[in-house]
């Protein structure tokens, strides 16, 4: 599947701690050669990028930032995996290029020495140098290079420094012999370890693990671990001996949740003691980052700053994007009018106008809200800034059984749950990560407010109260993004208490210094983020919108074709005996059009189905050409609107700011009582079920992506459409009694 | 003087003794450099007093008070910066 496959092109991984300034040097290795995709079945980025040097053709392969090699869930399988040469479809790297932070230089040795164990080639680039000088922190490169036995080259990824020196170095990797290092072990534990590999060398045919997948057997007490190692007829065999060897070593006093760790930074403070040469802390000058970070990790002025950049963000997302949103619908608009013109009229027209151009350019709507964003996150992100916020609103998030990494995915969310699902990608832990996910469809994102808009104005009285300063109509606004936020906390309160329990991994967060962020990565980033967000979802929203188009559209009666040219036919000789009323006879062609539009709709499928599912919305207070628009607008909720303008005879054009729209519904009656249909608790009970509904094809398709399996996007459906339903239910029914 | 690490008032400086807990949450903290020995600055806490943030083997760590509450420092081993 990857090109991967001639010998003479050399296969790289890159690995590192987060924070490192990896993903600058993967960007200044590969170039603008970048492609990302997922890794199949798990919720991991698979980044590759590929280059040129010397006339050797390099292929990258990015690895996530991780602090750690440890395999406890598939998602961490997925570095040992690739590393190892056994990752499904791909074949093993030559050799890992590992970079370390030079300021933190211990924690980032910890991850290399879990690498040296895997005796694969290793060549450490170490990153950062200047920030360490400059914190007081000398690293000695070839006392390092002699301590660790592999090759060390001094890099400066975001100034381009060592870039080249890096690359000569990788082209000679292929001579590079397996690490020779062997990180001290207490001697009871080596034996064991060495008892063990003799063992599987044994075997027939012969088992080789490295070190480091020794040391998982020995001392990750889990199935699922060795099975993964020694596959799952021989990890059955062995599982009662690995049990007896745990608890052999437990007996003897080896800790083994701290065993590893514990050797191996003693191993790591033995070479940092020789290599690194800090300067006393009173002679190191404090830098400007630091004094920012006072003011921004401050319980109040930093929460005042959090506050101030929340609010310009989705300032941001709401009012510079709209224009750009205006271009993109009236471009879209203009281009489906010129293939009007071109195509004759007909059914292919339509599908081609109604259907593909509409549809992709429903999706197209959202990209300036994405690439806002990004933006946003992307800075924030590489400067360091989204350590601290989550630092500030930890507590606040951790009460509803989240953390503090899940408040800049939700908030966003309130612009569009797509990118706020695709934010999520910055939170470790996969079981918050997933509730983040789950619920973050419930903050009312901005293709809710055309439909709060239009029934709002139509239907809540406009009083006020305070001068003017509250108005019923804002306060409903208000109530329709609390509830989502309500339901949002529940839900995942609920989440956390039954279906995603389990043991909770603790809330560990590294405070990066702070630099000054990259534009390379950050545009990247924008870039990558925006590109696979028009790629993926749009193939899909755009087969289902021509679904919606086809339901709408077919059957077609041949008797309603008929009637209508009749009934033109006859409009056209009125008006032709009265030569200067052009006005009225187009406003009479409209008219027809849209009452025809309506007949159509009502024999489609679509009209069928409105009827059929009547009885099971009357109890909402709708009748069937709601339960209609409510149906059509499953790929996206904002496109009810149109629907509506059509149902009501008005043609498709419709927006929130139609007078004829908002007539039309205060107008509409019970065919059989001939009451009002809408009123008060009518228009309430829409607007609720829109603000908890799971209208939306995209952020189902976004979650499908995410979350790696098609049950979560299934269950985001379910749960959202039933509590939609019985909210929108006692809604109306609340709103009778207190009305009756 | 021994204390945990969510007792500790900014500006404190002490030795780490030792970290309990749930297995995971032990293993991940030792993964972060919080091992017995090494030595930890306390440098303040978020808004409503968690989580907390420390200095430990040169960078800045943050953790919640429910983890700190798990970990040992011997304060006096330290000087005071």
């Amino acid at each position: 599947m990857d090109e991967a496959g001639s010998n003479s092109t050399l296969r790289i991984a890159l690995i590192g701690n987060p924070n490192t300034g990896k993903s600058t040097l993967f960007s200044r290795l590969s170039g603008i050669h970048q492609r990302t995709g997922n890794y199949p079945g798990v919720t991991v980025e698979k980044r590759v990028g590929s280059s040129q040097h010397d006339g050797l053709a390099i292929e990258w392969i990015d690895l996530p930032g991780t602090y750690s090699l440890v395999p406890r869930s598939p998602d961490e399988w997925v570095t040992v995996d690739v590393l190892l040469g056994q990752q499904a479809g791909e074949l093993p790297p030559d050799g890992v290029v590992c970079v370390l932070d030079a300021s933190n230089l211990e924690r980032n040795l910890y991850l290399l020495s879990q690498l040296l164990d895997l005796k694969i080639p290793v060549i450490v680039a170490l990153n950062m140098v200047d920030l360490a000088e400059r914190q007081g922190v000398r690293v000695d490169l070839q006392q390092l290079a002699g301590q660790l036995d592999v090759p060390v080259v001094a890099t400066q990824a975001n100034k381009h420094v060592g870039v080249d020196d890096l690359l000569s170095a990788v082209c000679q990797i292929r001579k590079i012999e397996q690490p020779s290092q062997s990180i001290k072990f207490p001697e009871l534990f080596e034996a064991t370890e060495i008892n063990l590999a003799r063992e599987l060398e044994h075997l027939d045919p012969p088992l080789h693990l490295p070190r480091f997948l020794l040391q998982r057997l020995l001392l990750q007490d889990d199935i699922e671990v060795s099975q993964r190692i020694l596959g799952e007829e021989l990890a059955g065999r062995m599982q009662s001996q690995l049990v007896t060897l745990r608890q052999s070593l437990k007996s003897e006093g080896i800790h083994l949740a701290s065993v590893e760790a514990t050797s191996r930074y003693g191993w790591v403070g033995e070479i940092a003691k020789r290599a690194v040469e800090k300067r006393p802390v009173s002679q190191v000058a404090i830098s400007w980052a630091d004094r920012l970070d006072r003011i921004l990790v401050h319980k109040v002025f930093g929460t005042v700053v959090f506050l101030g950049l929340m609010l310009l963000m989705f300032q941001s997302i709401f009012a510079w994007a709209d224009p750009l949103m205006g271009l993109i619908e009236s471009f879209t608009g203009w281009i489906g009018e010129q293939v009007a013109g071109v195509l004759p009229e007909g059914l292919f027209q339509s599908l081609i106008v109604d259907g593909v151009i509409a549809g992709v350019g429903g999706v197209l709507v959202f990209l300036p809200q994405i690439l806002i964003l990004f933006l946003f996150i992307g800075l924030l992100e590489d400067c360091g800034y989204m350590a601290r916020a989550a630092f500030l609103m930890d507590r606040l998030m951790a009460k509803i059984g989240l953390n503090g990494k899940s408040f800049i995915p939700l908030l966003s969310s309130f612009a569009c749950a797509i990118p706020g699902i695709m934010a999520t990608r910055t939170i470790e832990n996969p079981r918050d990560r997933l509730i983040t996910i789950l619920v973050a469809p419930l903050m009312s994102c901005s293709a809710r407010l055309p439909v709060y808009t239009v029934l709002i104005a139509a239907f809540i009285p406009d009083k006020t109260w305070a001068g003017g300063w509250i108005g019923l109509q804002g306060f409903v606004m208000f109530a329709m993004y609390l509830l989502g936020i309500v339901v949002a906390i529940g839900m995942a309160f609920t989440l956390k208490k039954t279906l995603l329990r389990g043991a909770s991994s603790p809330f560990l967060l590294e405070l990066p210094p702070f630099k000054v962020p990259s534009a390379k990565t950050v545009a990247a980033r924008v870039l990558e983020r925006g590109g696979s967000f028009v790629k993926r979802a749009g193939t899909l929203i755009l087969s289902v919108t021509v679904l919606v188009w086809a339901a709408a559209t077919f059957p077609q009666s041949e008797k309603t074709q008929q009637d209508y040219e009749f009934a033109a036919a006859e409009l056209k000789t009125e008006f032709e005996t009265d030569s200067n009323s052009a006005e009225a006879y187009e406003s009479a062609m409209v008219e027809l059009d849209n009452r025809f539009a309506s007949r159509r709709l009502r024999e489609s499928l679509l009209g069928r189905a409105g009827k059929a599912v009547e009885p099971m919305v009357r109890p909402l207070g709708w009748d069937w050409k709601i339960g209609c628009a409510v149906l059509a607008s499953f790929p996206a909720r904002e496109v009810v609107i149109g629907t509506m303008g059509v149902i009501y005879q008005l043609g498709g054009e419709q927006d929130e700011q139609s007078q004829p729209l908002r007539e039309a519904l205060k107008q509409d009656r019970w065919e059989s009582t001939g009451e009002p249909v809408f009123n008060v608790p009518v228009a309430l009970s829409i607007m609720v079920f829109f603000a908890l509904c799971a209208q939306c094809a995209s952020t189902l398709v976004v979650i499908w992506r995410e979350t790696a399996s098609w049950q979560w996007p299934l269950f985001t459906f379910a749960y959202m459409t039933g509590l939609a339903y019985v909210a929108a239910f006692m809604t109306y029914q609340i709103g009778n009694l207190l009305g009756a | 003087m021994i204390a945990t690490l969510a007792e500790m008032s900014p500006g404190q400086v002490g030795r780490v003794l030792s970290v309990d807990g749930e297995e995971n949450a032990v293993s991940r903290m030792l993964e972060m450099g919080l091992t017995p020995g090494v030595e930890i600055a306390f440098l303040g806490t978020s808004l409503l007093g968690d989580p907390i943030e420390v200095q430990v083997r040169g960078y800045r760590l943050s953790l919640r008070k429910l983890e700190a509450l798990k970990v040992k420092v011997d304060l006096t081993s330290s000087d005071p910066v």
